[in-house]
């Protein structure tokens, strides 16, 4: 097999063809003595929608949170649409970047955090409003005008001109990844979007990020624990085991036919047996 | 009974005192909430040198008696050929005293903000600079207010100090005034009066900010 059939395996994402928009090679990341990342392999493809499951600490979020600059790899490179991420090119040869090299490239990205973290002092379209204006440039005409779209789509335009704090935690996260999706980034990370919830409002987040995956060509990073919500959504599931992908491959055969044992366990734990119910 | 004539005949002295107090509480209050913000931002900086300066400084002016201070730059500095007018050594002690205090406020007003608004600002590609103006300090600003509302009356009282180094203050006129005229009770009583109506408008000067400032909260 080519290592383009081998590729094309993994996901249920038509790859034919195209380039990865984000490359991870070798990248490792450790917090003092404790390696959370060990020299990780991944390519996400533009549109490429992919799930990421693994029990806590495995490594998930710290790999979202190089990508967002939020984290500097211990190892490593990242290329964002063929650009290096974490290092710049001096002379021929990878320096580390600095901070006015990481605004440059990170503009591609976007998060959502497990906390929201909305801008208290903020009303909700001021939120979705001041990066499109600071950052992009935008007038304040044309920003309210994006900024009203994707709040309507995800269903908070009537809050608008509320506050964070006298939101539902399931209404602020909606705020959230409309603030996100105004900056139009290419690559959309989500992390952990519902493990802070209250459950009887985990559905409408749940929701409102299944119509973007539907809609766009955006492709995403969904580190879940939602393993239903991972199966509809997503192209591809890696599974995150004590800091390396254990085993990854399109939703189908992944749920259906966990190959590890690893695997095997972990989805016991959500009830799904190999049948992927 | 209160000797009226006393009174009458002191508050003439005191409202002379009390102009040079409150302008001393409003320049030295001024400049300590500036110097406040250099040394806060200058001990979080980048730059390991600048925050072992600005650390030492602020530790130092932080550790040290006001009336030392005063009495250093009034009489010491002057042996060292360096002689400034006696208003200005008194608001350049006071500003560097209660300005380090504030640089404190200011530096842990800036930590107290949780890490994830600054890491909300990095996702929407904020530069640094963008990050602490339009997230950072103004989230700070709210949590500093309250300390700065205290501060600015500790500030306040230690005006009173300067009236050793002769800057004519409300104290240094009381002080004056009971060496010709006595009655030490009624004499000292106007002058608790009048510090306490200063410290008041403070208050409700600094309860009017917070309420301004508090958008958001519930």
């Amino acid at each position: 097999m080519t290592e383009a059939t081998e590729a094309q395996d993994l996901t249920a994402f038509d790859i034919d063809g195209k380039e990865p928009i984000i490359k991870y090679r070798n990248v490792s990341k450790s917090f003092g003595d404790n390696e959370v990342l060990k020299g990780i392999d991944f390519d996400l493809y533009p549109g490429e929608r992919v799930a990421i499951i693994g029990p806590s600490g495995s490594g998930k979020t710290t790999l979202a949170r190089l990508l967002m600059t939020l984290e500097t790899p211990s190892e490593g490179t990242i290329e964002v649409d063929g650009r290096h991420l974490w290092h710049k090119e001096v002379n021929g040869k990878l320096v580390p970047a600095d901070e006015k090299h990481l605004h440059k490239i990170r503009g591609d990205i976007g998060m959502v955090f497990q906390h929201f973290n909305l801008f208290p002092h903020m009303s909700i379209l001021r939120n979705c409003i001041e990066a499109p204006i600071k950052v992009l440039g935008l007038s304040k005409k044309e920003a309210v005008e994006r900024a009203k779209k994707m709040l309507d789509k995800v269903g908070m335009l009537e809050k608008a001109d509320d506050y964070p704090a006298s939101l539902s935690g399931g209404q602020q996260q909606r705020v959230a990844i409309a603030r996100a999706l105004v900056m139009r980034p290419k690559v959309m990370l989500f992390d952990e979007p519902t493990s802070a919830l209250d459950p009887e409002t985990v559905g409408e987040v749940l929701n409102v990020i299944k119509d973007i995956a539907k809609q766009g060509d955006m492709s995403m990073m969904l580190i879940t624990h939602e393993m239903s919500f991972a199966r509809d959504v997503a192209d591809r599931v890696c599974f995150f085991d004590e800091g390396r992908i254990q085993e990854q491959g399109p939703p189908s055969k992944l749920f259906a036919h966990p190959e590890t044992e690893r695997l095997r366990d972990f989805l016991k734990s959500f009830h799904m047996n190999g049948n992927g119910e | 009974m209160i000797p009226i004539d006393v009174v009458s005949q002191v508050l003439p002295l005191l409202q002379e005192g009390f102009i040079v107090t409150i302008q001393l509480v409003i320049i030295a209050g001024i400049l300590s909430f500036v110097m406040s913000f250099v040394g806060g931002l200058a001990r979080l900086s980048r730059f390991a040198p600048l925050r072992w300066v600005s650390g030492f400084l602020i530790e130092f002016f932080r550790g040290t008696s006001l009336l030392v201070q005063l009495f250093w730059f009034y009489y010491a500095l002057p042996l060292l050929g360096v002689t400034l007018p006696t208003g200005l050594v008194g608001i350049v002690a006071l500003t560097l005293n209660y300005g380090s205090y504030g640089s404190e406020i200011v530096r842990s007003s800036i930590l107290a903000v949780p890490k994830g608004q600054a890491e909300a600002g990095i996702a929407l590609n904020m530069t640094r600079f963008q990050r602490m103006k339009s997230i950072i300090l103004p989230q700070a600003f709210r949590i500093m207010l309250p300390s700065f509302g205290n501060l600015m009356i500790e500030l306040l009282k230690g005006t009173a100090l300067v009236s050793l180094i002769t800057i004519q203050d409300m104290t240094f006129y009381i002080t004056q005034a009971r060496n010709t005229i006595g009655h030490d009770t009624l004499l000292f009583s106007m002058l608790l009066v009048a510090y306490f109506i200063i410290g008041y408008v403070i208050t409700l000067v600094f309860r009017w900010l917070e309420r301004k400032f508090s958008a958001g909260r519930v």
